[in-house]
């Protein structure tokens, strides 16, 4: 059958559909967040307190269970960015201040970059899945029936958890990038890991932990509240799932993205 | 199908003691909407205590919307409701709390959850609502579980059980909190007529042992003339009659026997139509497929 074209009227009307799309999930995601704070601060008051094992179990699958990827790649890239400083340096005859750069670009952008990123494919991806599937099997109905609120059984341990692992996950990532840069600075231009360390020490303040563990708290809010709202906005069976959770990964990892850079302009400035 | 009188002199034989008529559900002039569509038009009834009452009706009629607000789980147009006496527009939190521990349900794919054991699963209310001891759970999780004939199988996941088993096990969890009200969403739909029949049996066990008000929704015939102390017949998302299995059968009513005898509607498709409706030019209520 051939393909109608599209006139002008069909592109409004779909751009219309988009950015009214865009504002009702924005809609959403604060709601679900003002949503959470409310169960978190009066649940007890409610008779539904949220449960600290869920918290537990949700920071095990979202935290613990991230640790050898997150050590992988963290230290992948500190190796990476020390072959990069030392290649770049030595052009101007620098190379031993390399520690310098990979200070700054570990805790500051790689680590808090790459652990949202790890997260948002591992465990954004698997909260949406996680709530669709639940959604179209009728468990969220089930738990509404049953006098249990979803957000505060469901959303909240996830939202908690990603609050408390994300920014560990990062500041171990921040350490093994750092550690696994200084083993190849000491292989390659002789600086000892003792010089590195307490260069890296001298290097850094307080500010640039805080720049990089303040991103990792916003990656972490973003990564849940983008799973969940996709994840309860499926509709229809497994394939519903399947896009709703590779939608929640695209989404997360580009808020990830532009909220890094939004945070950087505005803290460095 | 089996021959209705047969069933309904079947039934008699274990027909419980009338309560007072005290309703559990009342519903006047309900109407509600998805988009622009109305799918219930001004639905009027009520679930009276210890009673189970059948919601029947074609696909499209609206039975499964109307059970999701008797349950309290859409937001309807216009219309009140009141469950358990209380009225769910004005409740305050605390009280919708209250009701929502008082009723039960049983989704037609039992909704179980499947991160947790069957044992888990029918814990969960207890959990969440009570202050017990885990030990003093695990033993009311295993007694419901003897009801719905289960015992032994609380350990294993819902992935395990068979579709028999899911409906019997979401059976245990919805009354493990010893119920006012059970929902059941078409419990036989998809099972073989043998466990289908003993899914029946414990319906009317449930309401005749723990005194449960039973609301299901089926388009199973068999199963209506064998569990109902009334049904009601909703078309189009409209209430055809309410009444019991003889006055159902005894009906005049052309669409209700078109539905009883299960024959089609002889509504003539203009081609025009069935398109435009493909397309969204003309409202869904207008070319029925």
């Amino acid at each position: 059958m051939a393909q109608r074209k599209l006139t002008a009227h069909d592109r409004i009307e779909s751009v219309g559909k988009a950015t009214v799309g865009f504002v009702e999930a924005m809609g959403n995601g604060g709601a679900l967040i003002g949503e959470s704070v409310f169960w978190l601060l009066f649940g007890v008051r409610e008779r539904q307190p949220v449960r600290l094992s869920a918290v537990v179990q949700q920071m095990m699958e979202i935290g613990v269970n991230a640790i050898p990827i997150i050590f992988m790649l963290t230290g992948t890239i500190g190796v990476t960015l020390a072959i990069q400083g030392i290649h770049t340096l030595r052009i101007f005859g620098a190379e031993t201040q390399v520690t310098v750069g990979i200070a700054f670009s570990m805790v500051r952008e790689f680590a808090p970059l790459i652990t949202g990123i790890l997260v948002a494919g591992r465990s954004g991806s698997a909260l949406a899945a996680r709530i669709g599937t639940m959604k179209i099997n009728q468990e969220i109905d089930a738990l509404k029936v049953m006098g249990i609120n979803p957000t505060r059984f469901l959303v909240v341990p996830a939202l908690l958890a990603m609050l408390v692992m994300v920014p560990a996950l990062t500041l171990f990532g921040m350490f093994v990038g750092l550690t696994a840069a200084g083993f190849y600075v000491n292989a390659d231009i002789g600086i000892s890991l003792a010089g590195y360390a307490a260069d890296t020490i001298d290097i850094l303040s307080v500010d640039d932990l805080g720049h990089g563990m303040g991103k990792s708290c916003i990656f972490a809010v973003l990564i849940a509240v983008i799973g969940v709202v996709n994840g309860a906005g499926v509709q229809g069976g497994a394939e519903g799932v399947g896009k709703a959770t590779t939608r929640s990964v695209v989404q997360a990892i580009s808020a990830i993205i532009v909220t890094d850079m939004l945070f950087a302009f505005v803290a460095t400035r | 199908m089996r021959n209705p009188a047969e069933i309904i002199e079947q039934r008699k034989l274990r027909q419980r003691p009338k309560s007072g008529p005290s309703n559990v559900i009342e519903v006047e002039d309900l109407v509600t909407h998805y988009g622009d569509r109305m799918i219930l038009k001004g639905i009027s009834m009520e679930v009276r205590e210890n009673e189970i009452m059948v919601i029947m009706g074609g696909s499209g009629s609206g039975k499964s919307t109307l059970l999701r607000h008797l349950m309290a789980l859409e937001h309807k147009t216009s219309g009140t409701m009141r469950i358990l006496g209380k009225d769910i527009d004005t409740v305050s939190r605390k009280d919708f709390l209250d009701i929502r521990k008082k009723l039960g349900v049983a989704f037609q794919g039992g909704a179980l959850f499947s991160s947790m054991t069957v044992g888990e699963n029918i814990m969960l209310p207890l959990y969440e609502h009570t202050k017990l001891d885990q030990k003093t759970m695990e033993i009311m999780a295993r007694l419901k579980l003897q009801v719905v004939e289960l015992a032994g199988f609380e350990d294993l996941m819902p992935s395990e059980l068979s579709g028999g088993m899911i409906k019997r096990a979401a059976f245990a969890r919805a009354i493990v909190m010893d119920p006012k009200v059970l929902f059941c969403d078409e419990p036989s739909a998809g099972l073989d007529p043998v466990v289908a029949s003993a899914l029946d049996d414990l319906i009317l066990d449930m309401r005749d042992a723990m005194g449960m008000s039973i609301v299901v929704v089926t388009h199973e015939l068999d199963s209506a003339y064998k569990i109902a102390d009334r049904i009601t017949i909703l078309d189009r998302g409209e209430i055809l009659m309410i009444g019991t299995v003889d006055e159902v059968l005894a009906s005049k009513s052309e669409r209700v026997q078109a539905l009883l005898n299960r024959t089609p509607e002889d509504d003539t498709l203009d081609p025009d139509e069935y398109l435009s409706h493909l397309v969204g030019e003309t409202s869904p209520g207008t070319a029925r497929l």
